[in-house]
């Protein structure tokens, strides 16, 4: 028996997102689950009742017969006390939670016998990046607040030379590089303004540029990063080397974005204000910490207000702002976690404790409050040792000679030994007519050294080709014992030399043209 | 034509080899490199053929035989396909060996030959004789083998004997002591049958090394097998006492040993394990199918993507590198790669090529496949030379070549191919891979690569996937 997933409409005031959208919608009945969405759900993130119903869902009019009818409910935000109310008995929820900022909601679901997976517990590790859905609205109001604060602003983001005259580039000064804030440098690059940002993690730095942004490091000496890849509190002397380098960027930019938070803890306070009355007038600052209290002293939360000339956005619900986008992401998350849980893709979950996963989201699992997870067995990268730890020899060149590094003095000894006494043995024994062969052949074989090490490796196989068309200079053997002027007497087996001598004639013949032939054609390819 | 006019000339012969082989150091003067080779030739054949040791009599025979073998020749260097040209060297390799064979039996029975050696003298022309033989024989049953493996007529698999390497240094003794009767020998007929024996010997042991060598190690197999070629046309130098075989042989020689060590060193193996056979150089044990380092199984999961998202991708980058491997001469798809090229280049965007030593089946065989289908050589460029540039690659697309792409070579030193040179593709944004299927490459490794978080899978023939990436681009 499949079971229903219900997706209830979202009550918080001016929540406009949906749990799941209907393309979303389609792949969850693959996995063989029914879906149920409550009428008007998703009107605020501009998909009709009617698309949910083409997709497949079926529509409930009422929140009540809705939440009666689904085994499994899909939300954004966590319940209220009322949805709580409607809640099946030992039903199951998935949304933001919050656990450790709602301590009283977790015991009203465990009283309900619920099992709850909160979206905002998925563990930081590679294999749930695709279910992390804290990142992906994190990107998405990222990115929303370098719209807001060009909505506020009152120039271009970019630098243009106009008829008109000169417009300089806005100075965008970013405050936390986590994925909020990387995607605002990448938007904010994007428009075309000058990006700094700032970190108290140095690795982030690559990051930072990689999106198009130049990262300001603080000159401290603290290590910032976390566990899971969060950041951490700071000492004392790093906050002041800290303030002082955001005092001078205040001064310098034109627009501050911040997204600094630290989890569990009330968000740092890092632009003071002072540093909001040094800014030039018109300027703008993005506070996105503002639902943890603001990383700005004069931050009004959920608000836009304006001090000392200069605008500072407060909204706590910037994802919510791009309703149809955070919809599609979140329930992209959702239906990866439903895969998660219905492996089996037979429409029925199964909270598999043992998985990783599913451990760290589950909060609370049959009415046991099961948060907090034990800490997570290992983290996506160990910080620091991020850098590939086997020894790799340095590849070479493919030009130049030999080894490149000198062989030890005892191999050369060695090597030089024995081949005194070879070449000593052969003065000794052979013929001077051998000798001579031998010094050709000896010092052909250093000409081909030398020869072939400058051949570029691109060339490498019309180098065969080619050499394989010298090789048949066989053929000279093979030519000069066909009719040799006969010196003298003896029995000589003409026939057979005659046939072996043409065979090989013929062979060599094939390699000799062939060769040449083939080489000539590829080398007349190799163009510009 | 005077004997000393005749040396004269073969002087002049092994220069203008020397510099055919010097001009290959840059496409623009390998031309004339070429050139200078053809003349070299031509200047030995006719200085030989009118010579002091051709008479008359032998003119039509030599003509006839010309006329066959180069007809012959050219057809088959006119009907060729790129992608065959592994095949076609070896084939090549195969008819130098043989040809030194019969040389070295020929010069043999002929009395007028041996006539004037005594004492030393002829002990050395004898043991020349033999070496000729048995260094052509093991080229001419090697190569053969080779293109059999090369054209999948023969699987690719390497084929282990028990106690193989014993057989070989029994082989070995065998031929050492009927050498030593074949110089003890007084007549012909009685150095004919150590003779005939180590040739048998000679072929088989041929057989059984290139047998034993996996479908990856092609490259070096190659160039050895070309190495070979020379050392026996330098032996059948020696045995004539003709110095332009000796210089020429050792050209070639050198030229293949050369190539073998570097495709060695692009593998980070020794020359000897290659040649031992197998993969790994635990005594040539093949690595267990799948066979990955202990205790690193790859993290994260595939990501399949499909051609028109993959066009999407190409179309909004700034700087592509292409990697190619064997896949894609398999696939016959370098051309398709060029119309992608072209296309992107129009467009503004910064393609290059990334060519590992020992991608495809010999040396510089992507190299020739991507000229053939008439990218330009400028942007063909050297693992080293662009290997720093992926940090800065929007998109590096990897056409069916996964070991010369695999991070494991850097980060797992528990891995069979650790410590080889790979192309770092996985630093570049978003890496695609078109590949047939998950299947490990030839050194059965699994590749961690595939498992990356930017890595994405374009399964499917890739010539086929190419084409639709291109209808994708276009539209």
């Amino acid at each position: 028996m499949s079971q229903v997933i219900g997706v209830p409409r979202e009550t918080a005031a001016g929540e406009k997102r949906v749990a799941t959208v209907p393309e979303v919608v389609e792949k969850l009945i693959k996995l063989g689950f029914k879906v149920a969405v409550q009428s008007g759900a998703g009107d605020a993130a501009n998909f009709s009742d009617d698309v949910y119903r083409a997709a497949g869902a079926e529509i409930f009019d009422g929140a009540a017969k809705l939440w009666f009818a689904s085994d499994i409910v899909f939300k954004v935000r966590g319940p209220s006390t009322e949805e709580i109310g409607l809640m099946r008995e030992g039903g199951t929820l998935v949304s933001f939670i919050w656990p450790a900022q709602n301590p009283e909601l977790l015991k009203q679901l465990a009283a309900k016998k619920a099992t709850v997976l909160a979206m905002d517990s998925v563990p930081r590790i590679s294999r749930a990046q695709k279910l992390d859905a804290l990142s992906s609205m994190a990107n998405i109001a990222g990115y929303r607040a370098v719209i807001e604060a060009a909505h506020h602003f009152g120039r271009f983001f970019t630098g243009q030379i106009t008829a008109a005259g000169k417009v300089p580039p806005a100075k965008v000064f970013v405050i936390g590089a986590g994925v909020a804030g990387l995607a605002a440098i990448g938007t904010a690059a994007g428009l075309g303004a000058i990006v700094r940002a700032n970190d108290t993690r140095p690795e982030v730095g690559d990051q930072v540029k990689s999106m198009g942004g130049e990262f300001v490091s603080v000159d401290y000496q603290e290590e910032g990063s976390g566990v899971g890849g969060y950041a951490k509190v700071m000492s004392e002397g790093f906050l002041k080397a800290q303030a002082a380098v955001f005092a001078k960027q205040a001064k310098e930019v034109d627009i501050i974005i911040t997204t600094a938070l630290i989890p569990g803890k009330p968000a740092p306070k890092l632009i003071s204000a002072e540093m909001v009355k040094s800014m030039k007038p018109g300027s703008v600052i993005v506070d996105m910490a503002a639902e943890q209290g603001g990383n700005c002293e004069l931050t009004v939360p959920h608000q836009v207000s304006v001090a000392h000339g200069v605008t500072i956005i407060g909204y706590s619900d910037l994802p919510s702002r791009l309703s149809k986008q955070s919809s599609t992401l979140y329930a992209t998350n959702l239906f990866r976690l439903a895969e998660e849980l219905c492996k089996t893709k037979d429409g029925v979950i199964n909270v598999n404790m043992e998985d990783e996963v599913i451990r760290g989201t589950t909060v609370v699992k049959e009415g046991n409050i099961t948060w907090p997870p034990p800490a997570p067995k290992l983290s996506a990268a160990p910080p620091g040792a991020a850098k590939p730890a086997a020894a790799v020899p340095a590849a070479r060149k493919g030009h130049g000679h030999g080894d490149g590094a000198p062989a030890s003095a005892k191999s050369m000894t060695i090597m030089f030994a024995v081949a005194a006494i070879l070449f000593w043995f052969m003065g000794a024994n052979a013929p001077a007519a051998f000798l001579n062969h031998f010094t050709v052949f000896v010092l052909a074989c250093f000409v081909g050294y030398m020869v072939v090490w400058n051949v570029t490796p691109a060339l490498h196989t019309p180098l065969m080709s080619v050499t394989n068309a010298i090789s048949s200079i066989i053929a000279i053997g093979a030519l000069v014992q066909v009719a040799p002027p006969i010196a003298g007497g003896g029995e000589r087996p003409e026939l057979w030399i005659l046939g072996l001598a043409v065979a090989g004639i013929a062979l060599t013949a094939i390699n000799m043209f062939g060769g040449f032939a083939v080489t000539q054609r590829m080398l007349e390819m190799f163009r510009k | 034509m005077s004997a000393t006019l005749a040396t004269v000339s073969y002087i002049g012969a092994a220069i203008l080899f020397i510099l055919s082989l010097g001009g290959l150091s840059n496409p623009e003067s390998s031309r004339r490199g070429n050139l200078y080779g053809i003349i070299g030739m031509t200047i030995a054949v006719l200085a030989t053929v009118f010579g002091p040791n051709v008479t008359a009599a032998g003119i039509p025979w030599l003509v006839g035989a010309m006329l066959i073998g180069g007809s012959i020749g050219i057809y088959a260097s006119r009907v060729v396909r790129m992608t065959q040209m592994p095949e076609l060297v070896a084939l090549m390799h195969s008819l130098v060996g043989l040809a030194a064979m019969l040389v070295g039996f020929a010069n043999y029975i002929d009395p007028a030959a041996a006539g004037t050696f005594k004492g030393a003298e002829k002990t050395i022309h004898e043991v020349e004789i033999y070496l000729g033989i048995l260094i052509g024989a093991v080229t001419f049953s090697g190569s053969v083998i080779a293109f059999g493996k090369l054209s999948a007529k023969i699987s690719g698999k390497p084929l282990l004997l028990p106690g193989r390497h014993w057989l070989n240094l029994i082989g070995l003794l065998v031929v050492i002591w009927f050498g030593w009767r074949f110089i003890d020998s007084h007549t012909v007929a009685e150095g004919m049958t150590p003779l005939v024996v180590m040739s048998v010997i000679a072929l088989a042991f041929g057989i059984h090394m290139v047998m034993a060598i996996g479908g990856a190690d092609m490259p070096v197999v190659i160039s050895m097998l070309n190495s070979y070629s020379g050392w026996a046309a330098a032996a059948t130098g020696f045995m004539l006492s003709n110095d332009l075989l000796i210089v020429t042989g050792a050209l070639v020689g050198s030229s293949g040993a050369i190539l073998s060590y570097i495709m060695c060193r692009a593998m980070n193996r020794h020359f000897l394990s290659v040649i031992a056979g197998g993969f790994g150089t635990g005594g040539g044990v093949p690595a267990a199918p799948g066979g990955r380092g202990k205790g690193n199984e790859p993290a994260g999961e595939v990501v399949p993507i499909q051609a028109a998202e993959t066009a999407e991708l190409l179309r909004e980058s700034k700087n592509v590198i292409i990697v190619p491997g064997y896949g894609m001469a398999v696939a016959q798809a370098q051309h398709a790669v060029y119309e992608i090229t072209r296309h992107l280049r129009e467009k503004g965007v910064n393609v290059r090529f990334g060519i590992h030593p020992v991608a495809g089946r010999m040396p510089g065989h992507m190299n020739v496949l991507l000229a053939e289908a008439r990218v330009p050589y400028d942007i063909v460029l050297e693992m080293d030379e662009l290997n720093a540039d992926f940090p800065e690659t929007d998109v590096a697309m990897v056409i069916g070549a996964n070991d010369i792409v695999n991070p494991s070579a850097q980060d797992d030193p528990a891995s069979p191919i650790a410590g080889m040179p790979v192309l770092e593709v996985w630093k570049a944004r978003t890496s695609i891979v078109m590949k047939r299927s998950m299947a490990s490459g030839y050194a059965g490794v699994d590749n961690p690569l595939f498992y990356k978080e930017n890595n994405r899978m374009l399964f499917g023939d890739a010539k086929k996937m190419l084409d639709e990436v291109l209808v994708a681009l276009k539209a």
